[in-house]
């Protein structure tokens, strides 16, 4: 059985269908890339595996380890087991990264019908992750995501997806907006958090992050169509050719 | 067995000393304001000569005075003669006869609370035998405290026992001729708490109005007077996190506290006044006057407010900084939700040098809520090196409530230094979002998110009254959402 598995999926937002019916399986332990020109759909698709409100489904399913994702509320898919990188993680000032974190662990926990983790084991674990990732200890202590820079942003994503230890990843375009070193950092913190536990879409407009995140699939979303599928040379081709060559069969249809 | 019942004999006289008897009830003390109720009322409570011509001053005064119409805030016009001015305690027999008669939801708050049975039924108006309890826990904190020479006691009861202080100090910091509402509350008070701590003395716990359960049912004209003597120490808290059963609509408090040389006095509010219902009906009108005189030098007076309940706010809990190096502060966070309006904020007043003066306040709306910050900053002239901080931060949740903000400074001084932040936010889609995507349900992301906001002044609060006062904007804020 797949981990998540899409079946002729059309979302719409205000009306407006932007998924044409997406069919993709990701198993566990597998790595697949979306990858796409600006408003192909790649966000949208992200939004709506997560549960974001502004989508609505029209048509299609989304199987989630053999329960009906799109039946659950956003809170719910995360206990399951899903989690979203941001494309641009929230600040909420006043809240510690460590009181917020520990919420949304003991969150999940409780779900999983797992005992709730006292202080000390906590910061335990966080320690542990901290340490995985070369992450600076201080941020912990920090309002969430307030003040960061747009590379410790992007690192406390993944760090939090160390510590909720989730089934499924989505990332969203984790690249926009790091340089090199920060890019590494974070592929780094990615390439340790693959598992044959875990499958992890990682969704992308450039080639780039694929040099450090290697993925086992890759497909091509042009105008809410998965148009191409390959292994992780497609990247490369498409790096060398652009989109344009994949995008006009589908203009002429 | 006989103690016991001594007792409780003795506390059944105390409670007909103030009136908890059904025969000084309506049809002695008609409807309406004139001199003649003053009168009455201040013969009710054996009141001297000197408190009967100081309400009928304030009464007299009152007369000439009108309504302020300057709030940002909107109710009908109150007609001041279809009240009643000595609605002296409700008598037990009016009240419910056990929890069963309780508006049910009351008692679900009460228990998301966490309050303890026995005094839910205090707080709902039962009458039962923990209201003896609570007497007697008041009465053994009051021995720990006359020690020190440290008073804590009902106002009427000050009138009484000590008059030379009331004498002294009524009206020294809010006069009788102050505003409208103060000075009706000037004629017509019907009781609260008077402290006095006596020089060099720390009071050792927080005084508070929880356990003075015999002026639980002060009514809608409370006054309180707090003094604090050269080089001592006092917090007192007011209020309480649990809705209290209450059937008139106008309070009009007033609050006085005095600071001398090197004395602190902290008070801390939680209000949470029944606040109308869904549709805006009902609720307490809260027409409160707040003031601190920081008379001597290194002085300190420090207001600390949570802000939930009622229909209506209008409050400004003040300071007036005489005292040379004498500090004023004022944490406030105010929730307006469904249709409540509150227009609330501060005076910080500098006469003397090196005066300084901190202002943190944050608003919060939701539903139709309207919540307007109305602060002052006032440098006089000799206020040599003065300097005041204020930050004002709303939070918006939907799209139907209002923020507002009106701010004054006034500098007659140009040595002082005065900084003002400001922000409006809202609880955005992205914020709960975000906080759903990790695991966490939308009524408890926006308590962590509205919590976070609040932070700089629940960490003013003495640490039980925090917690209490986090629980409380929880409930205040369900379904708010969604």
């Amino acid at each position: 059985m797949a981990l998540i598995d899409i079946k002729n999926l059309h979302a719409s937002v205000n009306g407006n269908e932007i998924l044409h019916g997406i069919d993709l399986k990701v198993n566990a332990g597998e790595v697949h890339a979306i990858m796409g020109p600006n408003g192909s759909g790649k966000s949208t698709l992200a939004g709506v595996i997560s549960g974001r409100d502004a989508y609505e489904v029209t048509e299609g399913s989304i199987t989630f380890n053999g329960k009906d994702l799109l039946d659950m509320e956003p809170e719910e898919r995360a206990c399951e087991g899903v989690f979203l990188a941001f494309q641009y993680p929230v600040e909420i000032p006043g809240v510690s990264n460590t009181y917020f974190l520990k919420a949304a662990l003991n969150a999940v926990r409780k779900h999983r019908g797992e005992e709730e983790l006292d202080a000390m084991d906590f910061l335990r674990l966080v320690r542990e992750k901290v340490k995985l990732l070369g992450m600076d200890e201080s941020l912990m202590n920090r309002s969430v995501n307030e003040g960061f820079s747009g590379g410790e942003k992007k690192r406390n994503e993944i760090f939090q997806m160390a510590v909720l230890d989730p089934k499924l990843a989505v990332l969203d375009e984790t690249d926009s907006g790091l340089d090199i070193d920060a890019l590494k950092i974070v592929a780094n913190g990615v390439n340790a958090l693959r598992g044959a536990d875990r499958g992890i879409i990682v969704v992308t407009h450039y080639q780039r992050l694929l040099n450090y995140i290697v993925p086992d699939f890759v497909h091509v979303l042009a105008n809410g169509r998965i148009v191409k599928s390959g292994g992780k040379e497609l990247a490369l081709e498409l790096e060398e050719k652009g989109y344009s060559w994949i995008e006009e069969p589908v203009g002429a249809r | 067995m006989s103690t016991e019942t001594t007792e409780i004999e003795e506390l059944a006289l105390k409670e007909y000393k103030y009136g908890f008897v059904s025969d000084i009830e309506a049809e002695e003390f008609p409807k309406g304001l004139n001199e003649d109720i003053v009168r009455m009322i201040s013969a009710k409570k054996k009141e001297p000569e000197f408190m009967l011509e100081w309400r009928l001053k304030a009464y007299r005064h009152w007369l000439t005075m009108t309504e302020p119409t300057w709030p940002n805030v909107h109710y009908p016009k109150i007609d001041f003669q279809d009240a009643y001015y000595y609605s002296a305690p409700k008598s037990f027999k009016e009240g419910p006869k056990s929890l069963d008669e309780v508006d049910p939801k009351l008692l679900e708050t009460y228990k998301k609370l966490g309050i303890p049975l026995q005094e839910q039924k205090l707080l709902a108006g039962v009458a039962v035998d923990a209201v003896f309890d609570s007497v007697s826990v008041a009465t053994t904190f009051k021995t720990k405290l006359s020690e020190l020479g440290i008073i804590f006691c009902s106002f009427s009861e000050a009138v009484l026992n000590h008059p030379e202080l009331v004498k002294k100090y009524l009206g020294s910091v809010v006069p009788y001729t102050d505003n409208f509402y103060a000075t009706l509350n000037s004629a017509v008070f019907s009781d609260g708490s008077f402290v006095y701590v006596p020089k060099g003395v720390r009071c050792p716990m927080e005084l508070s109005t929880y356990f003075r359960i015999n002026a639980a049912n002060t009514g809608q004209f409370e006054r309180t007077l707090i003094i604090a003597d050269e080089g001592a120490y006092v917090s007192y808290l007011e209020g309480c996190t649990a809705p209290m059963r209450d059937e008139n609509q106008l309070h009009a408090a007033v609050v006085e506290l005095v600071a001398h040389d090197n004395a602190t006095v902290k008070y801390s509010t939680v209000q949470n006044w029944y606040p109308g219902d869904k549709d805006g009906k009902g609720g307490i009108y809260n027409f409160v006057t707040k003031r601190g005189k920081c008379q001597g030098v290194n002085s300190k007076i420090s207001w600390t407010q949570v802000e939930t309940g009622s229909a209506i706010t209008w409050k400004y809990p003040s300071c007036v900084l005489l005292g040379d190096n004498s500090v004023g502060e004022f944490y406030s966070v105010a929730l307006t939700t469904n249709y409540q309006q509150a227009d609330t904020g501060t005076k910080m007043i500098h006469v003397g040098k090196n005066t300084r003066s901190t202002i943190v306040s944050k608003g919060i709306s939701a539903g139709r809520g309207q919540n307007t910050y109305r602060g002052a900053v006032k440098i006089m002239k000799g206020a040599e090196n003065a300097r005041n901080f204020s930050q004002c931060d709303s939070l918006l949740i939907g799209d139907r409530c209002g923020a507002h903000t009106f701010p004054y400074v006034e500098v007659q001084n140009s040595t002082g230094t005065l900084e003002h932040e400001a922000s409006t936010s809202k609880i955005g889609e992205d914020q709960l979002f975000y906080c759903q995507q990790r695991g966490i349900a939308k009524e408890d992301a926006v308590n962590m998110i509205v919590n976070g906001f609040c932070k700089e002044v629940f960490r003013e609060l003495p640490m039980e009254f925090a917690v209490e006062a986090q629980k409380l904007l929880g409930i205040s804020l369900e379904g708010s959402v969604g």
